[in-house]
C-alpha cells in the first residue's frame, strides 16, 4: 500500500470485493433497478415494531445475506465497519449486539458506504485482515423522524428535496479474488460553502464531491475517460448537474460518464421523488446491488464510486449554522493491479 | 480549484440551479382544497342549524366534527395525501391544526405514552398555541387600554 498523495493512496496488497448484497424497501423495488437487488421488502416494518427495529433488521438482512453468497461464516470476518443516519448510529449498533465480528462504528452521513470501502481497503491491504464486511443502511420512516417531520403531517416537498431511500448494502472484502478489486482511495475533507437548505443537499454536497474528485484525478493522474462511470452516492438531479457544470469548467468533461444513485434508483416522473433518492442505503443498495451485477456481467471495467455526506443536524442548522459535507472516493476495477 | 467560488457567488449560483416551486398551481390547488374544506365546514353548520342547535353551538360542534374528520384521516394516512397537493390549503383550516398534533403523537407512540407522545404532541403546534395565546393576550390588552380612554 502506498501513499501516492495527499488524499490518495494505491492498494498494492489485493482487496476484492468478494460479494455484496443490497436489500430494498417496498418503493425502492418499483423503481428502475428492481432486479438487481437480492431481496425486495414486501413489508418495510420487517415484522418490527419500531422504524428504528426495523432498520437494524434490515442492515441484519443484508449482512448474513453477503455472507450468504460469500460463503463465509461470522469467524472468518476480521472486522465489520458499519454505520447509519441515525443518531449513536444505532441502526448499525443494534444490528452488530447479535454478531460475533470485531466492529468499528462509521458515521460519514450519507457517505458512509464509500468510508466504509476506504478503510476496509486499508485494512487488508495493510496487511491487518483478510476479509472485511461493509455495510450501511437508511430507512425512509427513522430518517424522516430524525430529520424532517412525523410521517402522517401533511406538508410538501419542495422540488429540491430528496427521498432517503429504504436500503442496506453489505460488501464482504477479501484478500482472495472476487468481483472486482479497490485499487485505489481518495478521502475527503470536509467542505463547506455555505449552503444551509436542509431540503437541498444535492446543492450542499456537490463542492465536497468536486474536491474530492479533483484531488482524485490529480493525484492518481487518472482522467475521466479512464473509467467507464463515475458514480455518485446521492448528489440527486441537482446536485448531478452542478458537479457536471463545475467540474467542466475545472476542465475535467464528465458528461456522459457521470451518473448518481439518487438519480438511478426512483423514477422521479412515476415515483414523486422529486430530486432523487438520497441516504447511506442509496448508495449501498445501487452498488452492492445493480453495480456489482453489472461488473458479473461483464459490463463495466473500472469504475469510481463517490459516496457524498451532508455532516449536519437540524439542531445546529436551526442555530444559523451552514452544512459541512463530504465525499470518499475508491477506484474500483476488474482486476486487481 | 482554478474557478473557485465564494460562499456568497455559489449560493447565488445554485438559487439559478435550483427549480422554484410552482407558485400559481401550487395556489389554485390550495384555493380549491382550502375552500372546499370550509365548504364542508358551513355545510356542518346548516347541518346543526336544521337540527336545532342555535348559531354558537352550531359552529362550535362544526369545529368539533372538523377537528375529529382531520385527526381520523390523519390516522388513515389520507390527510398528507391530500396535503401534498393542498399545502397551505390544508395546513390553515382546522383540520391542518388537528394535522399537526395527531401526527406528532402517531409517530413518538413508539416512546411510551408519557414520555413519547405525551412529550412530542406539541412539537409543531407548541408554536402556534403558545404565540396564539400571547397575540390574544396582546389583543385583549390593547382592547382593554382602548376601551378605557
Amino acid at each position: 500500500m502506498s501513499r501516492i498523495g495527499r488524499q490518495t493512496i494505491k492498494i498494492e496488497r489485493p482487496v476484492y470485493i468478494r460479494e455484496s448484497a443490497a436489500i430494498v424497501g417496498v418503493k425502492e423495488g418499483e423503481g428502475p433497478l428492481r432486479d438487481s437487488f437480492d431481496v425486495v421488502l414486501t413489508d418495510d416494518t420487517l415484522g418490527e415494531s419500531t422504524w428504528e427495529k426495523s432498520e437494524s433488521k434490515l442492515q441484519k438482512k443484508a449482512v448474513f445475506t453477503a455472507l450468504d453468497k460469500a460463503g463465509l461464516a461470522q469467524k472468518d470476518i476480521d472486522y465489520v465497519l458499519a454505520g447509519d443516519l441515525l443518531n449513536q448510529c444505532i441502526g448499525a449498533h443494534y444490528c452488530m449486539r447479535d454478531m460475533d465480528i470485531p466492529f468499528l462504528g462509521l458515521y460519514g452521513a450519507c457517505s458512509t458506504m464509500t468510508e466504509s470501502l476506504s478503510i476496509g481497503a486499508m485494512l487488508i491491504g495493510g496487511g491487518f485482515a483478510d476479509n472485511v464486511l461493509c455495510a450501511t443502511s437508511s430507512h425512509f420512516c427513522t430518517a424522516e423522524k430524525q430529520f424532517r417531520t412525523p410521517l402522517e403531517y401533511g406538508g410538501q416537498r419542495p422540488p429540491a428535496a430528496q427521498w432517503t431511500v429504504t436500503g442496506s448494502g453489505c460488501a464482504a472484502l477479501s484478500s482472495e479474488k472476487g468481483i472486482a478489486a479497490i485499487t485505489h482511495v481518495t478521502s475527503g475533507k470536509v467542505i463547506d460553502k455555505g449552503i444551509s437548505d436542509l431540503t437541498n443537499m444535492g446543492a450542499a454536497m456537490a463542492p465536497a464531491a468536486i474536491d474530492t474528485l479533483i484531488a482524485h484525478f490529480k493525484e492518481t493522474g487518472f482522467k475521466p475517460s479512464d473509467y467507464d462511470l463515475i458514480l455518485t452516492g446521492d448528489l440527486g438531479h441537482i446536485g448531478s448537474d452542478i458537479l457536471i457544470d463545475l467540474m467542466g469548467r475545472e476542465g475535467y468533461n464528465l458528461r456522459n460518464i457521470h451518473n448518481d444513485c439518487g438519480k438511478m434508483i426512483f423514477d422521479g416522473e412515476k415515483q414523486d421523488t422529486h430530486a432523487g433518492g438520497s441516504g447511506c442505503g442509496c448508495c449501498a443498495s445501487v452498488l452492492c446491488g445493480h453495480i456489482m451485477g453489472e461488473f458479473k456481467k461483464g459490463n463495466l471495467n473500472k469504475i469510481l464510486v463517490m459516496a457524498t455526506g451532508a455532516l449536519m443536524n437540524p439542531m445546529i442548522v436551526q442555530q444559523g449554522e451552514s452544512i459541512p459535507c463530504i465525499a470518499h472516493a475508491v477506484t474500483i476495477e476488474r482486476e486487481a493491479k | 480549484m482554478k474557478h473557485e467560488m465564494t460562499n456568497k457567488e455559489y449560493g447565488e449560483y445554485v438559487k439559478k440551479k435550483t427549480p422554484n416551486s410552482t407558485i400559481l398551481k401550487n395556489c389554485v390547488k390550495a384555493f380549491l382544497i382550502g375552500g372546499l374544506i370550509c365548504a364542508i365546514g358551513e355545510g356542518f353548520i346548516t347541518l346543526y342549524k336544521a337540527i336545532g342547535l342555535d348559531e354558537e353551538s352550531a359552529a362550535t360542534f362544526e369545529s368539533i366534527t372538523l377537528i375529529f374528520l382531520g385527526a381520523l384521516l390523519t390516522g388513515l394516512d389520507i390527510y398528507p395525501k391530500i396535503a401534498k397537493h393542498a399545502g397551505a390549503g390544508t395546513v390553515v383550516p382546522i383540520t391542518g391544526f388537528a394535522n399537526s398534533v395527531v401526527s406528532p403523537a402517531l409517530e413518538a407512540k413508539t416512546e411510551g405514552m408519557v414520555l413519547g407522545t405525551g412529550a412530542k404532541i406539541f412539537t409543531i403546534a407548541g408554536p402556534v398555541i403558545l404565540y396564539g395565546a400571547l397575540a390574544s393576550w396582546i389583543a385583549g390588552l390593547i382592547y382593554w387600554v382602548t376601551s378605557m380612554i
